[in-house]
């Protein structure tokens, strides 16, 4: 399929002038319409078109039948998540001028697929340790009395009611170095990349690994030792080969593989009371 | 076909079968480790692991196997003897010598990391395992060559 010379489509407000083209080999499946192929397409581009524009375009200009999931367009959901030439990308930050005159986009790995580009998250999500809170600390609803901070900002105390989970005092340390794993946006790129995922069904993988860390660190009433018995299942820490690509394809930094390790340094030397006295 | 309750639209039934798992790997899904693309250098420090380790498992047999020809008698041990320390064939040995530096550092280097003690230090411990293995197989070969 040939390019016309159409504006190529962007997020910015710079001018869109095209300045490029770029072909896109584009995976396609569809249930009960055959076997999986790809189709490939012409992209005028400009000098801020992402991955996401361009399959937009093709969307509009060329294949409506094209199936691909996005929402808030800045790395904030983690519904847009693909495979751009092999490696675990958003769409909707991806420039395609980071990869070369012909990209492939294929659906994330590990995960079943749906249609074309989007994949069935259902298994990724049924992976989290049934503890794992819908409602986060920092996502809670604020009241007459939530979310107020002591006045000592060294010893800064946060009482939230609202949540049943949060019924608890959390005390930031003073000079914390948190972590960012509160950031993980729940895009399954980490499970993509994953080595071990793409060979064993049973692997929880690096996000609900993560979150299961992640409550050790701010249990909000749950027992540390249940965390730590889930976490410790064949299919848990011990199933990870340190192949660390997790990290690698994390788009916002929340770290997983070093989150594993730290649940493994748990199991293997136990709990370090001081860090809880700091 | 799906055995889900349709509801009469068209497709019902095309949407109740569960789509593929897209692999990585070149092969069966098996191979997903394998796969060369996009991949950093943790998940490449493991496809090489686990090719070192084949490489050594098959070597222990071939190894056993070679041994078991003591037992046919010493002209055959003899004339087999004259084959393996040939130049091309002792090059192969520099190999293996590497895949073994290789695979033990590295195994070191995982079990550090594995074990939460040396998280912060993995990118440090793995040059640090390829060079020792580089320089250690580069010596080796040039011992088993005669250069040295």
């Amino acid at each position: 399929m040939s390019a016309e010379p159409e504006a190529p489509i962007g997020t910015t407000q710079v001018p869109l002038e095209q300045t490029d083209v770029r072909r896109l080999r584009v995976y396609r499946y569809e249930r009960g319409g055959g076997a999986e192929r790809f189709d490939e397409f012409d992209v005028p581009v400009g000098p801020h078109t992402t991955v996401l524009d361009a399959l937009l375009w093709i969307k509009l200009h060329r294949d409506q039948s094209l199936t691909l999931r996005h929402s808030c367009l800045h790395a904030s959901c983690g519904t847009c998540g693909v495979q751009v030439d092999g490696r675990e990308e958003l769409a909707c930050v991806c420039s395609v001028h980071d990869h070369g005159a012909e990209i492939t986009v294929e659906p994330l790995a590990n995960l079943p697929i749906l249609a074309d580009l989007v994949v069935d998250m259902n298994g990724f999500f049924a992976r989290f340790p049934h503890e794992h809170p819908i409602i986060r600390a920092s996502e809670a609803p604020t009241g007459p009395h939530d979310g107020e901070v002591d006045a000592d900002p060294h010893h800064a105390e946060v009482t939230l009611h609202h949540h049943p989970l949060h019924h608890q005092h959390r005390a930031a340390p003073p000079g914390a170095d948190f972590m960012r794993l509160e950031d993980c946006i729940e895009c399954g790129l980490c499970v993509s990349a994953c080595p071990v995922a793409s060979t064993s069904y049973e692997y929880v993988g690096p996000a609900a690994l993560g979150a299961a860390e992640r409550l050790l660190e701010e249990p909000r009433g749950v027992k540390r030792e249940d965390v730590l018995e889930w976490a410790s299942r064949p299919e848990g820490v011990w199933r990870c080969h340190v192949g660390l690509e997790c990290t690698r394809a994390c788009p916002t930094d929340a770290i997983p593989a070093e989150r594993i390790m730290a649940l493994r340094r748990e199991l293997i030397f136990g709990h370090d009371d001081r860090k809880d006295d700091q | 076909m799906s055995d889900a309750p349709t509801n009469g639209l068209p497709g019902t039934a095309e949407r109740g079968v569960p789509g593929p798992v897209h692999h990585k790997g070149p092969g069966p899904a098996e191979s997903g480790w394998f796969e060369p693309r996009g991949r950093g250098r943790g998940g490449r420090a493991l496809a090489l692991h686990r090719v070192t380790g084949l490489l050594i498992v098959v070597y222990l047999y071939l190894h056993l196997g070679v041994l078991s020809m003591l037992l046919i008698g010493r002209s055959t041990w003899s004339s087999f003897l004259s084959l393996v320390t040939a130049k091309s064939f002792l090059a192969l040995e520099a190999v293996l010598i590497a895949a073994v530096l290789f695979h033990g550092l590295n195994g070191i280097r995982v079990a550090l990391i594995g074990s939460g003690i040396a998280v912060n230090r993995e990118r440090a411990l793995f040059w640090a395992g390829f060079a020792i293995a580089t320089a250690g197989a580069i010596f080796a070969a040039l011992h088993v060559l005669g250069a040295l």
